[in-house]
């Protein structure tokens, strides 16, 4: 930091004031924790934290909540659109890195941005007036057929094809988290320094094993922060699945059944929670989803400064 | 087959599917983009700009309100949102340089930036609707702010640290003092980068329905009064898609063909200006 | 850059500030089952007093909830509050249409008014035990329509809902398993099905899903051509919704202004009474004296000059009696 022998005043007034604006980041974390903790704090003493956490109920008559389902719905539709999206994602960055050339790169990359920018409602919108009857019609009973009677796959494919649920919502989701890991990848594979590259070719490797053998290996920090950074951003994505999840809330084995997220929920039911015990325990599932997303982000972060660290040092 | 073959081959199919798989990316990107400029301009009219609504199931009613709306929440929000976010950056970049502060609040800033946007909704809810005793479009506005604030502040931290400290040392030699440094000069060589954060940032939250539904709300008529419900166009949208009518569904066409023009201009826009200028 | 920057802050803030110049606004939310009538009401009332009434159709749950917060101006649900919580929430009601709740089904070939179903039938579809069309259950009621053999999708409210509300109490009068296993309220844990948002969503998922069935006010399915179903009454007769049935469902009842009006017009016991009728009512913050008056000018218009339009949409209009009734209720509580 500069140091001017003479202490300006306007310095001091610059730096608190440039010093205040950058505390608010701080702050509104603070104070996100602080209200939803203080608005759950009725579920949280009716319920208490395992039993919330644990129970299947979600009975606004009975004024019963439990937040599993929830937790259920949006830990599978996470994983699910990860398994579609990671390989895609990183098949996108071998190509824009070692397969394509110069001249594609720059449009490919832009339209990776593109789909990372589209905004999530019209995703929602898409999948629902677009994919939806595409799914139901086409891909869903065609999936059914071809799982009949293998003994755990077909239990995945149970009931009606509706276009409304896991499934459809999943692949939405896919589409919609590439990017992130898609553009982390490649850039942790620029980042490999040529030399090593080069050394691999120079013993005989062939592109694949140079990418197998050498960039995947030394880029692993930055493509698991990257992956894991898709894996935070799916936990909290509303609009792109509210239109094709079907709110059902129930824990469900078939991918073609109805469930429910906990963004969904708080998208359908918060401004029509008629009881205090219905909203606080509205309020205590995005106490919980605030604090699931925020540890898989820093954990994203957490390998993206690794990499970071270990790529300017090597 | 041979052990050299068979490396070949297991080259080629590996290499066969990254490039499908990014033709698949790129199909997807032209499927959805196709699907709402094909369904969006047959759906586009004057009307669509100039009427405001009308009852429900009746034909020939408009979005102007829901995009004045919008353009309200959005400069709003960019109003709030800008300016604490460059002065925060610059804080990071400038007088806390180097420091442990300007780490954690850089690395808080980045884990913001992907915080679901509909906990900061409720947030807002608790803080600035239920306490006002009405929806708001301040609420919704602010709501749009706390999203764009760690956006902006990082982009800004990282522009400003790109200017070379030699610029610095040249201004500090004529006498100058930090803050004046920082704002005649730092801010000018920055300024291209730091515009591009602040269009991505727009770009950003312009597109947001969630944190929206439960703070400035909805209005199915046309009001310029921010201190009540204000219609928007993405929630316009939710509300539209997730109706029965056909008039809502092929309104809700044109909504979002116009929204994702303008996000996705505001993006090539922005990306192109920091190729150009920082190659 | 800067002059830029200061003309956007000037502008926006004296948009801001407009709300001194800005049109008369009130702010309500709630029931989707009457959102097409009050939306209809409120296009018109719009040019004739100059007064923008912002309906927000989020289901009687909000409504409700809404209006126990005082976040909004009035509230609106199908499900009428006790007294007792309207005092605890120093809340009034009244109630402004009455409507029918149908049952909507898409199955291909099948047009509106064919089918017949009975309160056993939709009983047992909505809790999961009639899973097809071709069940002998759904068979024995419609002999000469052709069903096919497909699974049925069942379609229910995902928000609260007083229509729901109106067609749980339905199925809880003439259903006992409904009753002990799901009961009624605006919200239920429904046992299968996916969840629509609002009246709205529903209808819409109801027209895209072949061989569904869902449940919407009668305007919906109407505005949307949906294929309604015919039910059985209390009286045994298979009857029609349409504005003669619903009428007659509403003609013995006998709304109490000292109940606040809390009544439910489910299993109405007239011959050719629509089973799943409801009126659905009007909740107004006691101490907001000077927003009640005017949300109670707009009903009063809408008593006087909004019958025409409430039939078309084939809602039933409150008769006179019931009118009157009201308006003393408003005087007895100083609105007009």
């Amino acid at each position: 930091m500069a140091e001017t022998s003479k202490k300006n005043p306007m310095d001091m007034v610059f730096a608190s004031v440039t010093g205040i604006a950058s505390v608010t980041v701080i702050i509104f974390i603070i104070g996100i924790l602080y209200v939803l903790i203080a608005e759950s704090s009725l579920a949280i003493k009716q319920f208490g934290v395992i039993k919330f956490l644990t129970s299947t109920d979600w009975d606004p008559v009975k004024n019963s909540f439990g937040a599993l389902t929830n937790i259920y719905g949006t830990v599978i539709t996470t994983i699910l659109s990860m398994v579609f999206a990671i390989p895609v994602a990183i098949g996108i960055a071998i190509f824009v890195t070692e397969i394509s050339p110069n001249v594609l790169k720059g449009p490919i990359g832009i339209a990776i941005e593109l789909l990372a920018a589209i905004p999530s409602i019209i995703y929602g919108m898409w999948g629902l007036f677009t994919l939806s009857p595409i799914m139901s019609t086409y891909i869903e009973p065609f999936l059914k057929k071809i799982t009949t009677g293998i003994p755990f796959v077909s239990i995945l494919f149970q009931g009606t094809p509706m276009g409304i649920d896991i499934l459809t919502a999943s692949v939405i989701l896919s589409i919609m988290i590439i990017p992130f890991t898609a553009s982390i990848a490649r850039d942790s594979f620029n980042l490999t320094p040529s030399v090593v590259k080069e050394s691999a070719y120079a013993i005989g490797a062939t592109q694949w094993e140079v990418v197998k053998n050498v960039v995947i290996p030394y880029s692993k920090l930055g493509v698991f922060g990257g992956i894991v950074l898709s894996l935070g951003r799916a936990l909290g994505e509303t609009m792109a699945v509210a239109f094709v999840l079907g709110n059902n809330h129930r824990i469900t084995t078939s991918l073609l059944d109805a469930a429910a997220t906990i963004t969904v929920t708080l998208a359908n039911e918060f401004a029509e929670a008629d009881t205090d015990i219905y909203l606080s325990s509205l309020f205590y599932l995005a106490l919980v989803l605030f604090v699931l997303s925020f540890i898989t982000l820093a954990l994203a972060k957490f390998f993206l400064l690794k990499a970071e660290r270990k790529y300017s040092r090597g | 087959m041979t052990h050299e073959r068979r490396r070949k081959i297991e080259g080629i199919i590996a290499l066969t599917f990254s490039t499908l798989a990014a033709f698949l990316g790129l199909f997807w990107l032209v499927f959805i983009l196709g699907d709402v400029l094909i369904h969006g301009v047959k759906a586009l009219n004057l009307g669509l700009f100039i009427n405001d609504p009308a009852p429900a199931g009746v034909d020939g009613g408009g979005l102007r309100n829901a995009f004045i709306g919008q353009l309200m929440i959005t400069i709003c929000a960019t109003l709030i949102g800008v300016p604490v976010g460059v002065l925060g950056g610059t804080f990071l970049a400038e007088y806390a340089r180097g420091r442990t502060i300007a780490r954690i609040i850089s690395i808080l800033a980045d884990i913001m930036v992907s915080v679901p946007s509909i906990v900061i909704g409720t947030f807002i809810y608790a803080v600035l609707v239920k306490p006002i005793g009405h929806f708001n479009g301040w609420a919704g506005a602010f709501a749009l702010a706390i999203i764009m604030i760690p956006v902006v502040l990082r982009t800004t931290e990282d522009m400003l640290s790109l200017v070379p400290w030699t610029i610095r040392e040249a201004a500090f030699a004529l006498g100058a003092p930090y803050y004046k440094v920082i704002t005649q000069v730092v801010y000018r060589a920055a300024a291209t980068g730091i515009l591009t954060g602040i269009l991505l940032s727009i770009a950003r939250v312009a597109g947001e329905t969630a944190p929206l539904l439960f703070t400035s709300f909805n209005n199915s008529f046309y009001s310029l009064n921010m201190n009540g419900p204000i219609s928007s166009l993405t929630v316009t949208i939710f509300q539209y898609a997730m109706g029965p009518y056909d008039s809502w569904h092929s309104q809700a066409w044109a909504a979002a063909f116009v929204i994702t023009i303008f996000i996705l201009l505001l993006t090539i826009t922005g990306r192109l200006i920091i190729k150009w200028r920082y190659r | 850059m800067k002059t830029f920057l200061n003309v956007a802050l000037v502008l926006a803030l004296t948009l801001s500030f407009t709300s001194a110049y800005a049109t008369e606004t009130l702010n309500g939310a709630g029931a989707t089952f009457p959102y097409p009538v009050y939306s209809a009401w409120s296009f018109e009332y719009n040019k004739v007093a100059g007064v923008q009434l912002n309906y927000q159709s989020i289901g009687s749950g909000g409504g409700i909830r809404q209006i126990t917060e005082r976040t909004v101006d009035f509230g609106a649900s199908d499900a009428p509050l006790a007294s007792a919580q309207l005092t605890k929430d120093k809340l009034l009601q009244f109630p402004a249409v009455i409507g029918g709740v149908v049952p909507v089904v898409n199955i291909p070939g099948v047009k509106a008014g064919e089918m017949k179903l009975d309160s056993d039938a939709v009983c047992k579809i909505y809790l999961g035990e009639i899973k097809k069309w071709t069940d002998p259950k759904i068979k024995s009621l419609n002999p000469e329509v052709k069903l096919p053999d497909n699974e049925i999708t069942v379609v229910h409210r995902s928000d609260g809902s007083g229509t729901t509300a109106i067609f749980t109490n339905y199925l809880s009068g003439v259903c006992p398993e409904w009753k002990s296993k799901v009961g009624s309220g605006t919200s239920v844990k429904w046992p299968v099905g996916i969840g629509g948002k609002g009246n709205e969503g529903v209808a819409s998922y109801t027209k895209r899903q072949a061989s569904s069935i869902g449940y919407v006010e009668f305007a919906y399915a109407e505005q949307n051509k949906l294929t309604y179903t015919l039910l059985k009454n209390s009286a045994g007769n298979f009857v029609k919704p349409n504005f003669q049935t619903f009428e007659d469902a509403a003609a013995t009842a006998n709304f109490d202004p000292r109940k606040d009006f809390n009544l439910w017009l489910v299993n109405a016991p007239g011959k050719q009474s629509w089973p799943i009728a409801g009126a659905t009512f009007i909740l107004l913050a006691k101490e907001k004296i000077a927003s009640n008056k005017k949300v109670i000018a707009f009903y009063d218009w809408a008593f006087n000059n909004g019958d025409k339009k409430a039939k078309e949409l084939v809602y039933v209009p409150l008769p006179t009696s019931l009118k009157n009734k009201i308006r003393a209720y408003w005087k007895s509580n100083g609105l007009q």
